[in-house]
């Protein structure tokens, strides 16, 4: 049984490589329990890549990981599948099925993971759709039909359907206007805060990072180069967090440019 | 050296490849037989690859049997041995052509269509969207489709036997002045239990290896677009060689004691 002090989610020393590319090279990170934190990094600094890793849809090369004190990282199969049921996900795209209504994205999981009955279930969806702004005519609707905002929405019910106990939210601002960022950065405080939910964001939106994190991690070359709470961001000292917080070309972070 | 290195890099592509294909298939043979099991998307899939083949498949046999039967004609014809027209028609189609057109046809129009489909679902993360909503992608996208396929293959080519039988009949009394009573006689007659179940057989496997092949390139299917346009490629050709190869070792096996 897990204590309040254990963390929510920790990797230890974890490596993955592509190749020759090495992605992640020896990375550690603690989730608290009930905290909401963000990791920033530029495209392609392996953010992705590690939550994938947590998730088991990349297999690290080394390292452990751990989901409520218990060590998750070579799992497989239906123990997999019983770890999952803990967490849900925003992605980048949203990726929803397009092969199924809107009411059903958001009901997947609690129709094939939970095995709640489909007419039930459907309920619960509309009821999700409505705690991210959307009506119950949408649900019926093909995802198709959405715009890249609602898509966003109907993604983020789909990720509380099942009520997790963490919530990992990949780039969940790229992609949208201004006003549309802020609508989904205050959907995402909200309901984090209604689920109770522990939250693992990735991005490079500062303008979101500080809205929605208690604490930030900055992940570069494959490591966390730094990490505290968000109200010290802008004192951080570090100079790598600095050139990236403010968005400059100059810096210790050197672009690959090729003129 | 470079040369070296070319090869080399060849053959570890290959027998990587050959290693990812055979975890993928015991993955998905093995998805077969543990649950859950997705009744809803099998009879899906069902119509998709077996209903919605038949126009194609069956056009395909029908102008297939009536070939079939003009060019016997034309060959037999030169030894007096018209009368066997019909019995080798029926021979040819449901032993080789039969399974081997179908199997061409639906590896074109299927396997194609599955491995776009689970290609875009792969690029946009679908799949990974599934694993986090604690659903096996295999026993979901993958099982479904092999299952329907191995099941309508059979039930595809036991028309096209019929329509291609019926071609022959078509041409060989319109255009070469055959008695329809007597072809028909002589079809009946001629038929075999093995020269249908045979047929079935491989018709079995034929749809085992399309509904694999689109899998299978359109789960490793990378990138964006382009990616998804090589998985496409890269199923319907290597469905349609691995038939070809398959239909000859299966026609050696279950030929091999007459």
């Amino acid at each position: 049984m897990a204590s309040d002090l254990t963390p929510k989610v920790e990797l230890r020393g974890v490596r993955k490589r592509f190749g020759s590319k090495v992605v992640l090279d020896g990375l550690d990170l603690t989730l608290g329990r009930g905290e909401s934190l963000v990791v920033i990094g530029g495209s392609g600094t392996g953010k992705s890549v590690m939550i994938k890793c947590v998730l088991g849809i990349l297999k690290p090369d080394a390292g452990q990981i751990f989901v409520d004190g218990t060590e998750v990282t070579r799992l497989r199969g239906g123990a997999r599948e019983a770890v999952l049921r803990k967490f849900g996900m925003l992605f980048q795209g949203a990726a929803l099925f397009d092969s199924l209504p809107v009411w059903e994205n958001v009901a997947f999981g609690l129709i094939q993971g939970h095995g709640v009955p489909r007419r039930k279930a459907k309920d619960i969806a509309v009821e999700k759709l409505g705690k991210v702004g959307l009506g119950p005519e949408v649900a019926m609707l093909s995802p198709a039909e959405l715009s890249g905002g609602m898509q966003k929405r109907v993604g983020l019910a789909r990720a509380i359907a099942a009520n997790p106990e963490i919530i990992f939210f990949d780039e969940p601002t790229t992609g949208l206007d201004p006003i549309m960022a802020d609508v989904i950065n205050d959907l995402i405080v909200a309901t984090v805060k209604d689920v109770g939910a522990t939250a693992l964001s990735i991005t490079h939106d500062m303008v979101s990072s500080r809205k929605i994190s208690d604490r930030i991690a900055m992940l570069y070359q494959g490591k966390i180069i730094w990490q505290g709470p968000t109200s010290e961001i802008d004192n951080s000292g570090n100079a790598y967090v600095d050139q990236f917080i403010h968005g400059r070309a100059e810096g210790p972070i050197k672009m690959e440019v090729r003129r | 050296m470079n040369v070296f290195a070319a090869i080399g890099r060849v053959v570890l592509n290959f027998f990587s490849q050959t290693g990812r294909l055979t975890v993928f298939t015991a993955d998905a043979v093995s998805g077969v037989v543990r649950p859950p099991v997705y009744w809803n998307l099998i009879v899906q899939q069902m119509i998709r690859i077996g209903f919605f083949s038949l126009p194609v498949v069956g056009l395909t046999a029908f102008f297939t049997g009536g070939v079939l039967a003009l060019q016997i004609y034309n060959g037999a014809s030169r030894y007096g041995a018209e009368t066997f027209v019909p019995v080798v028609v029926l021979v040819g189609i449901t032993r080789e052509l039969g399974p081997v057109i179908a199997g061409l046809m639906v590896a074109g129009r299927v396997a194609a269509a599955i491995a776009a489909e689970i290609g875009t679902m792969r690029v946009t993360e679908q799949i990974d969207a599934l694993t986090t909503l604690s659903t096996n992608p295999i026993k979901y996208l993958v099982v479904p489709r092999i299952v329907a396929a191995v099941i309508s293959m059979p039930i595809l080519v036991a028309i096209a036997d019929s329509i291609g039988v019926f071609g022959g009949y078509v041409a060989s009394t319109e255009a070469l002045g055959f008695n329809g009573a007597i072809y028909l006689n002589n079809t009946v007659n001629g038929v075999t239990y093995d020269d249908v179940s045979s047929g079935l057989i491989k018709a079995a496997v034929f749809g085992f290896i399309i509904a694999l092949m689109g899998c299978y390139n359109g789960f490793h299917s990378k990138g964006g677009a382009q990616g998804v346009g090589s998985a496409t490629t890269n199923a319907v050709v290597s469905a349609s060689i691995l038939i070809l190869a398959a239909n000859y070792i299966l026609t050696s096996v279950i030929f091999s004691h007459g």
